[in-house]
């Protein structure tokens, strides 16, 4: 099956997964216009993909609303997740690692 | 939905209607909850609660007392060490008020650990006569139901399929005139003029915007959101993103209000439950430690049936009301199909659309309510969990107390 990307609300600069995908384009269905977006990067199942060029400090949009902030710029295609987008109230989250998930910061001695 | 068929309920004498005919079996302190559980052991239709600190908690009491009167439990035995202060015999007579039959004894009085489980079995079996022989049965349907959901491992998927899917039942239930609670108000955080606008009234818009200012607060004293690594490896990645999709379980009809733990709805409706502690003297930890003691709390709010939308899989269950378990992801359903109930994951393969996901659903529910088990009902699994907490006490108007 082809990989097809969700995005909720028009306004989304993110579009989620439906399937995991390698590089490579990518339709984006949903809210706004059909359009296709080229992957730099395999994302996998439920996680996001920039559908524009995102400046670190910009907010991150999904759902219509704002679900967090860039703290580096995220070009068009990449994968938006823990390393490049951090919340706007919870800062433990940008600590964890970004494909697992665990902390970082518990001491296990 | 009002083609769905009726079923046949338990009719309590409090005058609420249940979908099961339990007996309860309460352990007042974790000295005694071996016990506890080895009285159930093999026993049709007994389950276990209790509380397993010894200085007793006013919170603790309200939710095992909440338990005890449920509209799905028939009967109770409370069972004590016999030292702790939280007291067997008031929760038995203050179940007895309500109409059911109830019992207590404590171990140390009749002499230890297998005469207790043997006396406990013997009372057991004649609560489980009596019900079986006394509580009439009664028609039920949609209006008669109070349905809570909570979601837990979500992923990507779970904020696209399993809540919205769960939110359009939820609308059919309240326009059928029936019950909906949900919960995480922690995981609300980033959508407070959002939650606003769904106020029913001035008074619920009050209560909602004092209830999200409380989950900030207390997420941010605590330095912990609710948001766990498996959410962050499905592709969440902030606590902003997973309320989003957790608030879609909402569906889209008026929020009537807030209502804390051990508190009942007190008129049908769409209803949120505050989980959140009350400033205290003790701080008592987190909001929700884990997905069980978030499934006691809508069961305590006297959810006869909870469903629990998952994006990564789960496989818990619960005491007192069966648990119906969806998932948005299509690929988890497959991996986990023991566990899982419903798979919404159909609506984004383009399979069915969410109306018609949300019309099985409400049929699966209605069969569940008639007494066949949910697949974690059949497999067994009853986990349970309450910690200290301190929430201010509701009043009796607003419903907490019979």
């Amino acid at each position: 099956m082809t990989a097809i990307c969700f995005r909720i609300h028009p306004q989304d600069n993110v579009a989620t997964l439906l399937s995991d995908a390698p590089p490579g384009d990518v339709p984006v269905w949903g809210g706004g216009e059909a359009t296709t977006v080229r992957l730099t990067e395999a994302v996998e199942l439920g996680h996001k993909v920039a559908l524009a060029d995102i400046p670190a400090g910009k907010t991150i949009v999904k759902f219509g609303v704002p679900i967090g902030t860039a703290c580096r710029d995220i070009a068009r295609g990449a994968w938006v997740h823990l390393h490049n987008c951090r919340s706007n109230f919870d800062t433990r989250s940008s600590t964890l690692d970004p494909h697992s998930g665990a902390a970082t910061d518990m001491k296990y001695e | 939905m009002n083609d769905l068929p009726l079923w046949s309920g338990f009719q309590r004498a409090d005058g609420r209607k249940g979908i099961r005919n339990l007996v309860l079996v309460v352990y007042t302190v974790e000295c005694a909850s071996h016990v506890a559980h080895a009285i159930a052991q093999g026993e049709t239709d007994t389950h276990v609660i209790g509380f397993p600190g010894c200085y007793d908690n006013q919170y603790a009491i309200r939710l095992i007392l909440s338990l005890a009167r449920h509209p799905n439990v028939g009967a109770v035995l409370a069972v004590g060490l016999g030292c702790e202060y939280t007291q067997a015999e008031k929760i038995a007579g203050m179940t007895g008020k309500s109409g059911r039959p109830a019992a207590w004894f404590t171990i140390q009085e009749n002499g230890g650990t297998r005469s207790s489980i043997e006396k406990g079995k013997r009372i057991v079996g004649d609560l489980r006569r009596r019900i079986e022989r006394e509580t009439p049965r009664v028609p039920m349907g949609l209006a008669d139901l109070t349905v809570g959901c909570e979601c837990g491992g979500s992923d990507g998927t779970s904020g696209l399929v399993g809540n919205p899917v769960v939110g359009a039942f939820f609308d059919r239930l309240v326009d059928a005139g029936g019950t909906a609670i949900f919960e995480e108000i922690v995981e609300m955080i980033g959508l407070k003029e959002i939650i606003l606008d769904r106020a029913a009234t001035p008074e619920a818009r009050e209560q909602l915007e004092s209830a999200y200012e409380k989950a900030v607060r207390y997420c941010r004293q605590v330095r912990q959101y609710s948001v766990s690594p498996g959410n962050f490896a499905g592709g969440l990645t902030t606590i902003e993103e997973k309320s989003m999709g957790a608030f879609a379980k909402s569906g889209s009809r008026p929020i009537q209000g807030v209502i804390k733990v051990g508190q009942r709805p007190p008129f049908p409706g769409l209803w949120i439950m505050d989980s959140v502690p009350d400033d205290h003297f003790m701080m008592f930890g987190y909001t929700n430690p884990n997905d069980t003691e978030g499934l006691m709390d809508l069961i305590s709010g006297g959810s006869q049936l909870v469903l629990f939308v998952t994006g990564r899989g789960s496989v818990i269950g619960s005491p007192v009301s069966p648990l119906i378990k969806v998932t948005g992801n299509s690929r988890t359903f497959q991996r986990m199909a023991e566990d899982m109930d419903f798979d919404a994951g159909r609506v984004l393969a383009g399979e069915l659309s969410l109306e018609a996901a949300a019309d099985e659903l409400g049929k699966l529910i209605a069969v569940t309510a008639s007494g066949r088990p949910s697949k974690p009902e059949a497999l067994g699994h009853r986990e349970y969990f309450v910690m200290y907490k301190h929430q201010d006490t509701p009043t009796i108007e607003q419903g907490c107390r019979l």
